[in-house]
């Protein structure tokens, strides 16, 4: 290897050599940083500041830079040197645009910026560069799982964006459940009657299409591998098993609809003139077929009157049936009546809602079976008894507030979806440790068999064989920010399996399905992370010498990235690795680090750090503050100008889940007063870029008390956060009020040492 | 007049909403109603004035079949035109005139509520205004005033009694026209033979409707 050599330069622009003294900045990375080369320039970002480094670089062989200016968020295409090791100081953003210009404040002003230029001369010297993913896979043939109408539709686009397509369907044929419509809700102007499903003319074109091979009557048996080098078995019906290489994967299981027999009040079951809405949809396929109106099946003679009763099943707050909306229900029912009005105005048709929802142009949809006499009635239905050929609807009307009952020959439960997510990884887990707990006697395996029907993709990952499941079933999607992405790097679930949607919604989303995982195979080919660090060239290394099998970073990835070898060590799967971090911040034995972020590169920033002494009255504070949001927001503070504390000192961190404890216990011994995490929330409505990050990082920082009164300090010492990218108004106070607190205790005994 | 009532009632059997979109005026706009229930908030008349039913439970009873206590209601009496809850719908139904349409209707088939005060006002403007081409003031409050006997009629006349005095003085009650003198209408015979037409056309026009097609 070459030898290193270190560089710092200080900007002087956007005022900062009128508030700091940048003689005394020189200085600081001249002697605390030890860097080979110091330069001072007026305005670095500009091109002839940027051809300075690029002429150190070639010319002085500098190696690692500390660019001493604005915030690393800011000017990083000017600041883009990827042959080398660099580090951002920010004195911009952190420091002159978050203190007065006043005469008092310009000592910890100057205190604050020299410590910033410190901190970043030790952290690049920590680093080294990344030479990206070596054990990549360039795989660019997609599979998508499931032939419905989001398969179908994700295996087209892939298609017509040039990249080959295996899809596996499970059934004899391709188009799923609209392939069971007798027509489909409108898409097009001006949304007033029914369409044709369109499922024909998409096999058509997938038959047409050399990209896509299909297999029918076809199920994934094995998932191995990681993006752009995934291996699948495929069981095809004769028995035999096909395998083929692909690079990224799309689940578009899709949905069943929720079983009508688990609603006995409403009739189904005991008479066939109460069915769900494939029930008409198939009833209404074969009039078509016979050129007959919809018929009754009791006796079949022609439906005289119809009632539809939405929500059936759902949005039940008992927990009993579906507690969510499925969303496409009411559409759906429209189009059925229609299906009745367009055949014969006189059949009376009531449709009984509580609240009708028709998303986008549905309402147009509705209005058009208003006026072809559709009757929309609000009311609750309790009960549905057959009576003789007939039922008997019992509702209450809502707008009258009374309870009556309706006569139909024909009455349509609309019952919404269930999702089509295969094994519930979570529950699997949990199983055993639920069995050993119950009394003896209750069979565990019936445990394991009600929450676990037949895995889908079959994954041979570690941390079990299908997508990490979310609400209701719903497979994983990081549906706050990114719905597209999963916990599995390189595996994007699209359509119903996702969240409840229609066949417009689904075809979206499985056209952005498909883009993701396009661009999934592509960054893994180049050995480049996935979102949300795309192209981000580092990755985990283990220094396998000193792991001790504890097996916390196979247990905590949320990416499911890291294996178990033979010998039960670690392997990592550097294709399918988000570089979130939280491995490193779980190891115990801090063997995973990454090039250039390591236990090291930020416990050198923590080191790096002047700590003055009891006397001087000036507490230090440690601020760990994830990238993704805490420090943007920490950096916008800056832009307004919002002023805080000039104690504290900011570290960025890729995740609160990368946070080690080592670096907190550090701090500490090494005198700081307190430190402060700054992470996303977490939980169910989870802000956290990489899901369960922030969780973990918390949960593993709440047993940093027991550190804290094992050193005789006040467990206040340490603080956690919540922070939104929007609280940037509000943090400065919350950063003030904790530095007040700290202020309040003695200064920390560990000064000094 | 109860003839009509029950040879529409028999032939709609149970299908009100038919019946209402059929023979009321802007009847076809029931139907449309999302039962949102804007109109019946934004009514100035707030039922405090004792509506039975606001627009959206009139809307909702005529899908539901209701007929007596659609037609019997005081409901579309009571309405002001204001046209707030015509400005507001959001499927731009003329609420407005639907009422007004389902008034007129329950009053043709003499099903529309008895002694019921607008009622009785909206009939006695009607005669007088058509009788003498105009207005008659004098005669309008005497026929409202002595509308439950003479002894109400001279309570209420003496408890106006300064009101009246003042239009007097000012020229804006010319008590002339009691005895036939006072503002008249120029052409009497003209405005007569006008309405006589109208009458006509709309009789046409509503015979077509009451007889059942084919």
């Amino acid at each position: 290897m070459a030898e290193n050599k270190t560089a710092a330069y200080i900007c002087k622009g956007c005022e900062i050599d009128k508030r700091v003294d940048v003689a005394g900045l020189v200085k600081a990375a001249t002697k605390s940083g030890k860097m080979n080369l110091v330069r001072e320039h007026d305005f670095l970002c500009s091109a002839e500041g940027v051809a300075m480094i690029k002429n150190d670089i070639e010319n002085e062989g500098v190696t690692h830079a500390a660019l001493c200016a604005c915030s690393r968020r800011a000017k990083t295409e000017a600041f883009n040197f990827p042959t080398i090791a660099m580090s951002r100081g920010n004195l911009r953003e952190g420091v002159i645009w978050i203190r007065p210009d006043t005469d008092e404040a310009r000592e910890t002003t100057q205190e604050m910026a020299e410590d910033y230029v410190r901190m970043a001369c030790a952290e690049v010297k920590a680093m080294t560069v990344p030479p990206g993913n070596q054990k990549t896979g360039s795989v660019k043939t997609l599979l998508v799982v499931g032939g419905g109408m989001s398969g179908m539709t994700s295996a087209l686009e892939s298609s017509k964006a040039g990249y080959k397509v295996v899809l596996v369907e499970k059934s004899a044929a391709l188009g799923g459940w609209a392939a069971k419509l007798y027509k489909r809700v409108p898409t097009r102007e001006p949304f007033k009657a029914p369409e044709d499903n369109g499922v024909a003319d998409m096999v058509a074109r997938i038959d047409a299409d050399s990209n896509i091979k299909v297999y029918l009557n076809a199920t994934i048996a094995k998932t191995d591998g990681a993006p752009g080098r995934f291996k699948v078995d495929i069981a095809i019906e004769s028995g035999s098993m096909a395998q083929e290489d692909v690079g990224a994967i799309i689940q578009a299981t899709g949905f069943t609809l929720y079983d009508a027999n688990k609603l006995p009040e409403f009739g189904y079951g005991k008479t066939p003139n109460v069915v769900d809405q494939a029930g008409l949809e198939a009833l209404a396929k074969a009039a078509a077929a016979e050129g007959k109106p919809i018929c009754r099946p009791s006796d079949g003679q022609p439906v005289k009157s119809v009632v539809f009763v939405q929500c059936a099943g759902q949005r039940d707050p008992s927990g009993t049936h579906l507690q969510y909306c499925s969303g496409f229900c009411c559409n759906t029912s429209i189009k059925q009546a229609t299906y009745f009005k367009d055949s014969n105005p006189d059949i009376d048709t009531v449709v009984l809602f509580t609240d009708l929802r028709t998303p986008g142009n549905g309402e147009d949809f509705y209005r058009a079976a208003q006026n072809r006499g559709v009757v929309f009635s609000k009311g609750v239905v309790s009960q549905v008894t057959p009576n003789g050929n007939a039922c008997t609807v019992k509702f209450k009307d809502l707008i009258l507030n009374e309870d009556t009952e309706a006569q139909a020959d024909l009455v349509v439960l609309a019952t919404g979806m269930v999702p089509v997510s295969g094994v519930n990884i979570d529950a699997v887990a949990a199983a055993p440790v639920e069995a050993e707990a119950a009394v003896e006697g209750e069979a565990p395996k019936e445990v394991v068999a009600t929450i676990a029907p037949e895995s889908i993709l079959n994954l041979t990952y570690r941390q079990g064989p299908d997508m990490p499941q979310f609400k209701h079933g719903f497979t994983d999607s990081h549906f706050i920010c990114f719905p597209y992405e999963t916990r599995r790097t390189g595996i994007y679930t699209a359509g119903p399996v996702r969240r409840p949607m229609d066949i417009l919604q689904a075809q979206e989303d499985a056209t952005g399905a498909a883009m993701k995982a396009i661009q999934a195979m592509e960054n893994a080919g180049l050995g480049k992370a996935a979102h949300p660090r795309a192209g981000d060239l580092s990755f985990p290394t283990v220094r396998l010498e000193g792991c001790t099998q504890c097996k916390r970073c196979t247990v905590e990835c949320p990416f499911g990235a890291i294996d178990e070898d033979e010998k039960r060590f670690p392997l990592f799967n550097e294709s399918r690795c988000r570089r979130c971090g939280t491995c490193m911040g779980a190891c115990p034995v801090r063997v995973i680090s990454f090039e250039n972020y390591s236990v090291n590169t930020v416990g050198a920033q923590i080191k790096a750090v002047d700590v003055p002494d009891e006397f001087s009255e000036k507490p230090r504070i440690l601020i760990l503050a994830c990238e993704n949001d805490a420090y943007p927001a920490l950096d916008m503070a800056g832009m307004n100008r919002h002023e805080y504390d000039p104690y504290v000192r900011v570290i960025p961190v890729r995740c609160l889940g990368s946070v080690n404890t080592i670096w907190i216990t550090d701090a500490l011994n090494g005198g700081y007063d307190g430190v402060m995490l700054m992470g996303c929330k977490h939980g169910e409505d989870y802000q956290c870029h990489f899901v369960k990050g922030s969780e973990l990082g918390r949960y593993r920082l709440s047993k940093v008390g027991d550190t804290l009164k094992g050193m005789n300090l006040e467990t206040d010492r340490v603080k956690d956060l919540e922070v939104a990218i929007t609280d940037m108004a509000t943090l400065p106070q919350k950063i003030n009020e904790y530095a007040a607190l700290i202020k309040s205790f003695p200064p920390s005994p560990f000064k000094g040492f | 007049m109860g003839d009509m009532n029950t040879q529409m009632a028999d032939r709609y059997k149970n299908n009100f909403l038919k019946e209402i979109e059929e023979q009321a005026e802007m009847g076809e706009w029931v139907k449309m109603c999302m039962q949102c229930g804007l109109c019946s908030g934004s009514c100035p008349t707030n039922f405090q004035a004792g509506w039975d039913h606001p627009p959206q439970e009139i809307f909702m009873m005529i899908r539901a079949g209701k007929r007596d206590e659609v037609l019997a209601s005081n409901s579309m009496w009571m309405c002001t035109s204001c046209y707030n809850c015509y400005v507001r719908c959001p499927r731009k139904v003329p609420v407005t005139h639907v009422m007004h349409g389902i008034a007129e209707y329950a009053y043709r088939i003499g099903r529309s509520p008895k002694n019921q005060p607008t009622q009785h006002l909206s009939k006695t403007f009607w005669d007088n205004c058509t009788k003498y081409g105009r207005v008659n003031e004098v005669k309008l409050t005497q026929t409202l005033y002595f509308k439950d006997g003479i002894g109400s009629g001279i309570k209420k006349a003496m408890e106006m009694q300064s009101v009246a005095m003042g239009l007097v003085k000012s020229g804006r009650l010319n008590l002339m026209e009691a005895v036939g003198g006072g503002h008249k209408c120029k052409d009497l015979k003209g405005i007569h033979a006008m309405l006589t037409k109208a009458k006509e056309l709309e009789a046409q026009r509503k015979a077509a409707k009451a007889t059942p097609a084919g």
